[in-house]
């Protein structure tokens, strides 16, 4: 809750701090705020908290380990702001603001315990999302992205809010433990299509929030065309936020509802893996590589969700926070390297990379370690990430699923060493200066590329902790 | 704790390397030696004190019940010390060369060394399967950042099968691990200790493709026909360390952990496949050998001599006799050696000659005498003469093979005579034969090149004139495997 009170306060603050129009106050600033944030979060571990707002927002360890994701996440992006925002942008402060506040949106989704403030706090992280999706005014790309963004994501929340209207048509409540019980022992039974339909209504609309197929149609282009910056924040802290809500919705919630939304997640998992990984392999841009790995990561996230079976604790729970965590660290440090890269060179191909190895060698290699963690091999968090989603299912028994999503990785090897082979491989362009990296930037650069080494080798303390 | 120290070194230089810009040469060779000693040391040690003092086992995942378990027999040993005995003489090879960012060059092969002695030393199945790969990818970045001009197709083929391979084999592990019950004290509710591995009962039904999923793997890195395709490409684009690297010391984690991870843990899939998995090896062998004959690029012809080898190396591991697994383990050293010393013999020449193509070659003997005998004690025991240590290798591999069928040990003999073929018939259109424009203004070996080459050579006879220092080290443990697989 305090970490909610100060995103609140501390973005107010920086539309203050905006007046200086100094880049040299913001960026630290907003760096110690988040910070301070992430500080006041980790205090509430394993502290007992009553639920706030009439029982509409708990904070319990999952809330506090999630919240801690997107904060960490959000912090180690913030360097790779400044050359963009340097770039003879007005409304530099703003744009803080707008990333504070939708980290209180991310937080509502992690510690709601009521559907309204699930539907506040995706409305809160959206709709920030959709401005700085547009951000760069006058780049028709941007103006792209942003409008079709918006025009979708309008779509999807409304059909989440019909959905969450449908559920409470059925059941008569908001809350998810009331839920739970109603959805258990109907009162009526009349009234179960209407249930169902609801359900399926709100895996759709948070589906298309978590880019999953065949709701993922959207991420290419949308990501594509959103500055990077911002690109990056979508597809780490909004998907984070978004499966840990959906985790909380079906293990709170609807696990009366399992012989219903098992199977529906479980088809949305194959094919997301499948859409993803084979899209992924077809791109040239490194960028738009990226959004579908950012789709094909949702897939194997959904796997984790199958192995809950309607669960909030536990190996699949606890599976998912360190997936979230190891994905969010390599998708950060990938879309960081290549952000510095496209702004120096002028392009975001793999052709942009070529020679990366010798001009930049600290950007290369923390791009490989990315590359490596996504791909899922050992040494880099990325191995145990999908390591403990496949031995929480196949504790489960999804044996057929896990031989999907292990061939649909060995999909994923292909694409994620194009970067490395273009960076190692090929020899830049004769011209070809080295990116320029300032001392924050490259002090993040090494920590991203440390902190996902450190959980390749001893992922022991963070695996099970829910 | 000197097992852990010995993993470690070799990562710790390598680290270290990134800060020395000009000393690097001289930190790599000083810790692959240090190294050496060490894992000498370690080899008289544990003739006293047994394999128990070199147990090391720590909890690594708590909640999953993964251990850091590491610890030395007789056979890890072996392939510690031919591990470390390489290494050196690998980085006072790749010295030879100037190659770009050379320090990134030391550094990789440590970090791979790091990586390859955890596959020998690992009792934890989850261990074994880190360190696998781990070694993959500093030999990835060897082979395709110094290698020559198709490097980046063939290396991209070496990757995307050595580690689908590899995701088969840990599919294997998790169905494995997912079968065993807790170990005693700890609070997961399944162990990959080695040991819970080896004390499953499964069906036959289930070894029989589990037999696949884990051999996929293996099958890949020795490698088998017909996993073989991407070798002789890799073997020949990488730049020579790296080769030396791949066909010395990494094959050999494709037998050894055959031997380890895959007899004993599957027992009746073995029975029940090893017949397919020799008639492969014999078709390897032979594929190879005909093929080798055929070749003209020095580093090509030795590349396919090694799938040759390779192939008897498997037969002998899968006749499950004594005699057998005990030829593949001196043969897995014997080889080691031989065609790091091939390899590094045709780098030699290339260096001097700037070709590999044979039908430019010829000739070169009369100015260069001292090479010319190197590449002919190299070749010679490679081809399997008595005295070398390749002999006694094949003819224990053969003699296992020969018990096991008669018939697979006559055809599988074919290995020697086919290799006393291609490789006197590449020495002689290489080294005698009619003048070459490189005849005259060749020059003979230095003398940092007798440095790589004598220690070869003296190993080489060691192990021909006394293969029992060596045999009798990893005896136990080779009995241990085959009582486990119920032989």
């Amino acid at each position: 809750m305090t970490s909610i009170i100060l995103l609140s306060v501390f973005g107010i603050l920086n539309l203050f701090l905006g007046f200086l129009r100094s880049n040299k106050v913001l960026l630290p600033g907003a760096m110690l705020l988040l910070l301070a944030v992430f500080g006041a979060n980790y205090a509430d571990w394993n502290v007992a908290h009553a639920p706030y707002f009439n029982n509409m927002l708990v904070v319990d360890n999952y809330t506090v380990a999630f919240t801690g994701v997107v904060l960490l996440t959000t912090l180690l992006l913030l360097p790779f702001s400044r050359s963009y925002v340097v770039d003879g942008e007005s409304n530099l402060a703003e744009y803080y603001a707008l990333l504070l506040f939708s980290l209180v949106g991310a937080i509502m989704m992690v510690g709601y315990d009521h559907l309204l403030m699930l539907f506040v706090g995706i409305e809160i992280l959206s709709v920030s999302m959709y401005v700085l999706a547009g951000s760069r005014k006058r780049d028709s790309r941007s103006n792209e992205a942003a409008l079709k963004y918006f025009l979708m994501g309008a779509f999807a929340t409304g059909i989440l809010l019909f959905g969450i209207a449908l559920l409470y048509g059925a059941t008569g409540t908001f809350a998810l433990s009331q839920l739970a019980t109603a959805v258990a022992a109907p009162a009526n039974a009349s009234l179960q299509p209407m249930l169902y339909i609801g359900i399926l209504m709100m895996i759709i609309g948070i589906g298309f929030k978590i880019s999953a197929a065949p709701f993922h149609f959207w991420t290419p282009d949308v990501y594509e065309g959103t500055p990077t910056f911002f690109t990056a924040f979508m597809s780490t802290v909004v998907k984070t936020a978004g499966f840990a809500a959906f985790l909380k919705l079906l293990a709170v919630a609807l696990p009366a509802a399992q012989g219903f939304w098992l199977p529906t997640i479980q088809a949305m998992c194959a094919l997301t893996l499948l859409l993803g990984n084979v899209g992924a392999a077809a791109q040239t841009s490194t960028k738009r590589m990226l959004a579908y790995s950012s789709v094909s990561h949702a897939g194997y996230l959904l796997i984790g969700l199958v192995a809950s079976k309607g669960i909030l604790t536990g190996e699949a729970a606890s599976a998912i926070f360190f997936y979230s965590l190891a994905y969010s660290i390599a998708t950060v440090a990938a879309f960081g390297v290549l952000k510095l890269v496209a702004d120096h060179r002028q392009r975001d191909d793999y052709a942009a990379l070529n020679g990366l190895g010798k001009t930049n060698p600290l950007l290369a290699f923390t791009m490989t370690v990315a590359m490596l963690s996504l791909a899922g091999i050992p040494l880099t968090g990325g191995f145990f990430g999908k390591f403990f989603l496949l031995a929480a299912a196949a504790g489960q028994g999804y044996i057929g699923l896990i031989v999907f999503a292990v061939v649909m990785s060995m999909v994923g090897l292909y694409y994620y060493l194009r970067p490395l082979i273009a960076m190692y491989l090929r020899p830049a362009e004769t011209d070809a200066t080295p990116v320029p990296v300032d001392g924050i930037q490259t002090a993040t650069l090494a920590l991203l590329a440390l902190l996902t080494i450190v959980l390749g080798i001893a992922p022991g303390f963070l695996s099970g902790i829910l | 704790m000197l097992t852990a120290v010995l993993l470690f070194l070799p990562l710790v230089a390598a680290l270290l390397l990134h800060f020395t810009k000009g000393a690097a040469r001289a930190l790599a060779l000083g810790a692959s030696l240090l190294e050496f000693g060490l894992a000498a040391y370690a080899a008289l040690a544990f003739k006293t004190q047994g394999s128990q003092a070199f147990n090391l086992d720590y909890s690594w995942i708590p909640s999953a019940g993964i251990n850091f378990h590491i610890g030395l027999d007789g056979l890890s040993l072996l392939l510690v010390l031919l591990t470390t005995f390489l290494v050196p003489l690998i980085l006072l090879a790749a010295f030879k060369r100037d190659y770009d960012n050379p320090s990134s060059f030391y550094a990789l092969v440590l970090f791979m060394q790091t990586g390859l002695l955890g596959v020998f030393v690992s009792l934890d199945a989850f261990l074994f399967y880190f360190f696998w790969e781990v070694a993959l990818i500093p030999i990835y970045f060897l082979a395709g950042a110094w290698g020559g001009e198709r490097r980046v197709a063939v290396t991209l083929k070496f990757f995307l099968y050595t580690v689908v391979g590899s995701l088969f084999m840990l599919a294997g592990f998790v169905y494995l691990y997912l079968q065993t019950g807790p170990a005693a004290g700890s609070l997961a509710t399944h162990s990959s200790e080695l040991s819970a591995f080896y004390s499953l009962k499964l069906s036959a039904a289930e070894q029989s493709w589990l037999f696949w999923l884990i051999f996929a793997a293996f099958a890949v890195k020795m490698p088998i026909f017909p996993f073989h395709t991407w070798q002789p490409d890799t073997y020949t684009e990488a730049p020579a360390p790296a080769t030396m690297l791949l066909s010395g010391i990494m094959l050999k984690m494709g037998i050894y952990g055959t031997l380890r991870w895959l007899l004993p843990v599957v027992p009746l899939g073995t029975s029940q496949w090893g017949k397919l998995v020799i008639i492969l090896s014999i078709i390897g062998i032979i594929y190879g050998a005909i093929i080798a004959i055929r070749q003209r690029d020095v580093k090509r012809l030795i590349a396919y001599s090694s799938l040759s080898h390779v192939g008897l190396m498997a037969a002998g591991v899968f006749s499950l006799t004594q005699i057998g697994l005990q030829g593949a383990v001196i043969q897995m050293l014997a080889h080691g050696v031989n065609v790091v010393g091939m390899f590094f013999v045709a780098d030699a020449i290339e260096r001097r000659t700037g070709t590999r193509y044979i039908p430019d070659l010829g000739g070169l003997t009369r100015r260069t005498p001292v090479l010319s005998v190197c590449f002919l004690v190299m070749l010679l025991s490679t081809v399997a003469l008595p005295l070398t240590g390749g002999f006694v290798g094949e003819f224990l591999l053969l003699a296992g093979v020969y018990q096991y069928n008669a018939w697979a040990g006559a055809v599988a003999g074919l290995t020697i005579i086919f290799s006393a073929v291609y490789l006197l018939r590449m020495f002689q259109r290489v080294m005698l034969g009619p003048d070459s424009t490189f005849s005259e203004t060749i020059t003979d070996l230095t003398g940092g090149e007798l440095l790589v080459l004598v220690p070869l050579i003296a190993l080489v006879f060691w192990l021909g004139l006394f293969p029992g220092s060596f045999l009798h080290l990893s005896e136990p443990a080779v009995t241990n495997i085959l009582a486990l697989v119920g032989r």
